[in-house]
């Protein structure tokens, strides 16, 4: 398959550019922020009060990464994705409001997401899942890291990374699904499936 | 080394071992999936899977960030002196494993939302006990990731159902799952008992070898007819199409109550990650999982 390159920070017409089933590597930055850190960037939001990390143009990840701390010095050791569905009630809130372009993580999103991402311009790429290593391989330094105190792996942690992947592209800015159209194709599947096994 | 000594030592090489290198058997499996995989999406993820493997196994480091909730499996010989100190032991090996290698920490107050930060806590790590009688015991540390725990699915059925309700509920607790799971997983099914015993028959199943069926022909071949369901499916390695959506499904059973038909699935992700030890009377140990590795 035929390998897209990206780069951050990213324009709109660099996302609307890609389609379901894309094979895609990220190089640049990327923020980690799974459950506690979506429930205070929609706090901050609701509050008015400035976010300290900008995701304009950035890509967004739902990971909660294994770190290791040597002095003051902080080491990524493992760093793969985590369920994203539960970042869906948030998430088309922080596609809207603070610009992010692309979001990785593992499982794919709903509707609501999938509808800001065709508004808005954004799109959704899968990292295979529990990968970890892999990942961490990609991260060549950590920026920096916010909200240290909603714990490791809740914290927002800002990092440089090269050739990060392999990303698919999952959901798509033109308002396609792969876990959608996969779903519809396995219900179409399922009732002859569970005829043959039960006749056999 | 008193047992209790030993016992802490080894756990911890235990631990190490399971969340940094998985068994052959599952290895194996995931190879011949990526030999098999037609779908070109599917087949990314399955090399991607591999590779990680690799990357984790040469330099020891957890192969997924999310190292689990922890139990273990203990087969205690009645033929030992100080099995009551087992536990502690266990105990302290998953505080210095935590610390060690490391893991993530992983055990969590459901009320107070606090993280012990230790990986231990109420009845964590959960250890089952089976009493044998043997000139050995055999410890299995199992680290479970929530990302397939969160899938995990109980049902009780009517009697009446019987065993299409079962192939039912199985096949649509696959689909139900999709890529959630990451698949390609591991499938297991405990058939019967009460509905606590149901669950812990379906966890067993997942200690079970990749490669050995349940010794019973018809629930063997029950297990292949299933598995061979769930892969028409067409989810795939993480959802996203193919194959592969299981690398093996497990049954175990028990007998029933005649008024309920219950059924558990619980759903292992590929990095399925355990390993066994043998303690003999004697002081040495091997290792069942991980064949020839020094546990000491």
């Amino acid at each position: 398959m035929k390998k897209i390159e990206l780069y951050t920070p990213m324009s709109e017409k660099n996302i609307r550019r890609l389609n379901v089933g894309d094979y895609v590597f990220l190089n640049g930055t990327i923020i980690t922020a799974r459950d506690l850190a979506h429930r205070r960037m929609m706090k901050y939001m609701a509050e008015k009060r400035s976010i300290p990390f900008s995701l304009e143009g950035m890509a967004l990840y739902h990971c909660g990464p294994l770190v290791k701390a040597h002095g003051d010095e902080w080491a990524v050791l493992a760093a793969g994705p985590t369920t994203s569905m539960r970042m869906e009630s948030f998430e088309d809130g922080i596609i809207e409001n603070l610009g992010v372009r692309l979001i990785i993580g593992k499982g794919g999103m709903g509707e609501k997401t999938r509808e800001a991402m065709r508004r808005y311009g954004a799109a959704y790429a899968a990292f295979t899942g529990g990968a970890a290593v892999l990942a961490a391989k990609c991260i060549k330094r950590i920026i920096d890291v916010k909200w240290l105190d909603l714990g490791l792996p809740e914290a927002v942690w800002i990092f440089e990374v090269k050739h990060f992947g392999p990303l698919i592209i999952g959901i798509d800015s033109h308002g396609r699904s792969i876990y959608e159209e996969v779903r519809a194709e396995t219900l179409r599947r399922l009732s002859g499936i569970i005829k043959d096994v039960i006749s056999e | 080394m008193n047992l209790q000594r030993l016992i802490e030592k080894l756990t911890v090489n235990l631990l190490w071992l399971a969340v940094t290198e998985l068994p052959v058997d599952v290895k194996k499996a995931l190879q011949d999936a990526y030999m098999k995989e037609r779908n070109p999406v599917g087949k990314i993820q399955l090399k991607a899977i591999l590779e990680n493997i690799q990357l984790a196994e040469e330099e020891r480091i957890p192969m997924c960030q999310d190292t689990g909730l922890i139990s273990f499996y203990v087969k205690a010989s009645s033929r030992f002196r100080g099995l009551s100190k087992i536990e502690e032991a266990l105990m302290k090996a998953v505080k210095r494993a935590t610390v060690e290698i490391p893991l993530r920490p992983n055990a969590v107050n459901p009320f107070t939302q606090k993280n012990t930060k230790d990986n231990t806590g109420r009845y964590i790590p959960y250890i089952h006990w089976s009493i044998i009688d043997k000139d050995y015991m055999e410890i299995t540390a199992f680290p479970k990731g929530g990302g397939s725990e969160n899938m995990c699915a109980l049902r009780i059925l009517k009697p009446a159902d019987g065993l299409s309700g079962l192939k039912r509920f199985v096949i649509e607790s696959v689909v139900d799952a999709g890529g959630m799971p990451c698949p390609p997983t591991i499938i297991g099914v405990g058939v019967g008992g009460i509905s606590d015993v149901a669950m812990n028959l379906a966890k067993k199943a997942l200690l079970r070898p990749i490669n050995e069926s349940n010794p019973d022909p018809i629930i063997a071949s029950l297990e292949r007819d299933l598995l061979r369901a769930v892969n028409s499916t067409g989810i795939g390695p993480m959802g996203l199409g193919g194959d592969s959506t299981a690398l093996a499904l497990k049954i175990e059973y028990a007998h029933r109550h005649p008024a309920s038909y219950p059924v558990a699935i619980a759903f292992q992700c590929w990095a399925a990650r355990r390993a066994t030890a043998r303690i003999y009377l004697d002081g040495s140990v091997e290792c069942l999982s991980h064949r020839g590795r020094d546990l000491l």
